[in-house]
């Protein structure tokens, strides 16, 4: 199979989805005229014309505009620039978009994505770093997704911008420049579907985006080790694929939940209870997370790096769930 | 109080009688409708915050009464008129207020969020200023769909000190988009007067940081009101892009349906209702013009309660949802599907 990087594969998803269906438009700060910061749009005002627009940086208007666009038969797809900006428009994405749907019965669709470029990368400290998906599962009436490769970035995009509720798309800015094998035909990654990574028997990695090759590495050692660590890769973070997680953990009777997100009050503490809600009795160890410390990601490689869950925290958290420590 | 007009085209000169009329039917159906609201509530038939429209109703009609149906307007936690106004079943209104499985948000949404997306009503907003950008994204897709439809955003004079105004608007002007901001300007911000939060002189002043056009009617005058919407929606259509319409108002009742109203007087009240009464006003003027005699005002009031009243007996008739209707409408698709998206 032909590998292209993660920024191609999302670009792709943009012209398949553009050509597919006229009413698919995108805007963005930075994206004609510069082509995105990491190049993931270039090439769309050539061939889609005003269909991909410049705004203004007016977070606010990007995440509201789109909701009034979905509501009137247009598919917007509004690019964040990075995911911290979300804050800025926080009503919009909290009370606007996410309750829309529901507040007014069932009125209408609302068909758009919000992408969200995201994660620790060139030292971008606090305001440029962050993994924000903790602010947002807690808002009933969103769909938040992660790919973790090129593969997944295409599929997830192009499902996303075809479902009728509001997506936001995390993408990880250290993914861009990766290559993967993509399939040349069409193909969809169905959201709410986690993927088992690698199969294992000892104990299961819940993990997503960039942490999902981080774990990956580290049960290729621990393989050499004798330990068996099965990876499950969430994909979809809300609503999450429980089903798939939960025969996982009732298979080898111990979880590690890793994510690069700070620990305290993430998506890591959800899954745990899960976990144990429905699993309490198949479970050999407490369910363990991986997550940043509660701190912001702060500016200095030594400061951050101390900051970041690396594949040592990994490690020593599945090593303890298997009562190995060193 | 001057104000800085342009002369618009008296475009409502050229309406039929019963056009002009129409006018009327509509703001009488609006005082109508929240008259009986204001005493379901205080008779604790109607639970929730609701607050009411009385004596804007000329604005909500003046408006409306240049969009089609497939002109699309967003509305504010004030929103009973607007919906009236744009088409909205008084039935399916009041069975939302009465939190009713026959509402228009089968009890989800009540008074704050009333909305009906079928004639293009985008739905009240709890969040004072939310409207504007979903206006701006409805004049995205008119661009988009190469549609000459446009888009009114109402909002109040609290609502335009909001950063959300600044953000859409900027844009609207930038792209020239279809959309037409209705400020209501009733002088109140919940307790808070318009001086002492409005920095400019008039909302409409605003308008000339974004290169657009603005202007200040009296939002009390229907035919004022008709008139300037006519031709900025007219223009909106033309491709001449956004403007704002400031309209002066004032607030007849509490914020809310309850407010003590501490913060002014029962007088200054009586006297703008007194004086300036929209629907009071609108008679005067079609009966001194003869195209009214009290007799049709008269019918028009009954006809009005009797609807209200039909609406009244509908809501407190149908049945309430089921509690597990609760986990229903928040995606496209049904928790039977997805157990997970409700948990």
């Amino acid at each position: 199979m032909r590998t292209i990087t993660f920024s191609q594969a999302t670009l792709e998803a943009m012209q398949e989805e553009m050509r597919r269906d006229p009413t698919v438009f995108v805007y963005g700060e930075d994206i004609v005229r510069q082509g995105g910061i990491f190049g993931q749009f270039k090439g769309l005002p050539e061939e889609f014309g005003d269909r991909i627009r410049d705004v203004p940086i007016s977070e606010t208007m990007i995440v509201g505009a789109a909701l009034g666009a979905a509501l009137t038969g247009t598919r917007p797809v509004a690019d964040m620039h990075f995911a911290d900006f979300i804050g800025v428009a926080f009503d919009e994405v909290a009370n606007q978009i996410a309750k829309n749907r529901y507040m007014f019965g069932g009125q209408a669709n609302i068909p758009l994505v919000i992408r969200a470029p995201d994660g620790i990368s060139k030292q971008a400290a606090a305001q440029h770093s962050q993994s924000v998906e903790g602010w947002l599962q807690n808002i009933p009436g969103l769909i938040i997704v992660s790919p973790s490769s090129p593969a997944t970035a295409k599929g997830l995009l192009k499902s996303a911008i075809r479902q009728d509720d509001p997506v936001i798309f995390f993408e990880h800015k250290m993914l861009y420049p990766q290559k993967g094998p993509v399939p040349e035909e069409e193909y969809l990654t169905p959201i709410g579907k986690a993927e088992v990574r690698r199969q294992g028997k000892d104990l299961t990695i819940v993990t997503y985006s960039i942490m999902v090759q981080k774990c990956e590495e580290v049960a290729a050692e621990l393989e050499k080790e004798g330990i068996s660590v099965e990876i499950i890769d969430l994909l979809t973070l809300k609503p999450f694929d429980e089903e798939t997680v939960l025969a996982s953990v009732r298979k080898t009777h111990r979880c590690v939940v890793a994510h690069e997100a700070v620990m305290t009050g993430g998506l890591g503490a959800e899954i745990a209870a899960r976990v144990q809600e429905h699993a309490f009795y198949h479970l050999d160890a407490p369910v363990l997370r991986v997550g940043a410390k509660n701190v912001p990601v702060p500016f200095s490689a030594v400061l951050e790096n101390f900051v970041a869950a690396n594949q040592g925290d990994i490690k020593r958290a599945v090593k303890k769930a298997l009562y190995r420590e060193e | 109080m001057p104000f800085q007009k342009r002369e618009f085209p008296n475009k409502f000169s050229t309406l039929s009688r019963e056009e002009m009329l129409g006018l009327l039917r509509t703001m009488i159906r609006i005082r109508a409708f929240e008259s009986r609201v204001e005493e379901l509530f205080l008779n604790r038939k109607i639970p929730g915050f609701v607050h009411l429209y009385i004596g804007e109703e000329a604005i909500a009609s003046g408006v409306m009464a240049n969009l089609t149906k497939k002109d699309c307007i967003t509305s504010t936690h004030r929103g009973h008129g607007h919906a009236i106004a744009k088409g909205a079943e008084t039935n399916r209104m009041m069975a939302e207020l009465f939190g009713r499985e026959t509402g228009y948000c089968k009890g989800k949404g009540g008074s704050m969020h009333i909305a009906d997306f079928a004639v293009g009503m985008l739905g009240a907003n709890g969040v004072v200023g939310g409207g504007y950008n979903i206006a701006v994204g409805a004049g995205m897709s008119a661009m988009i769909k190469k549609t000459d439809d446009v888009a009114v955003c109402f909002f109040g004079d609290g609502a335009s000190n909001r950063g959300t105004f600044h953000e859409g608007i900027n844009l609207a002007a930038l792209w020239k988009l279809p959309v037409i901001f209705v400020n209501e300007n009733n002088q109140w911000a919940s307790t808070t007067p318009t001086a002492a939060a409005l920095s400019a002189a008039k909302v409409s002043d605003r308008a000339k940081g974004y290169g657009i056009e603005g202007y200040t009617v009296d939002g009390n005058n229907v035919i004022e009101v008709y008139n300037a919407a006519a031709a900025l929606v007219e223009e909106a259509r033309k491709g001449k892009g956004p403007t704002i319409l400031e309209c002066m108002t004032y607030r007849i009742k509490g914020h809310y349906v309850g407010d003590p109203e501490k913060y002014r007087t029962k007088e200054e009240v009586q006297k703008h209702f007194t004086e300036n009464d929209p629907i009071t006003r609108y008679v005067q003027y079609l009966k001194d013009k003869k195209l009214i005699d009290d007799a049709e005002v008269s019918a028009m009031n009954d006809e009005a309660a009797k609807e209200i009243a039909t609406a009244e007996k509908f809501a407190e008739e149908s049945p309430f949802p089921e509690p597990e209707d609760a986990l229903n409408d928040l995606f496209s698709f049904s928790p039977s599907e997805f157990p997970e998206a409700v948990k």
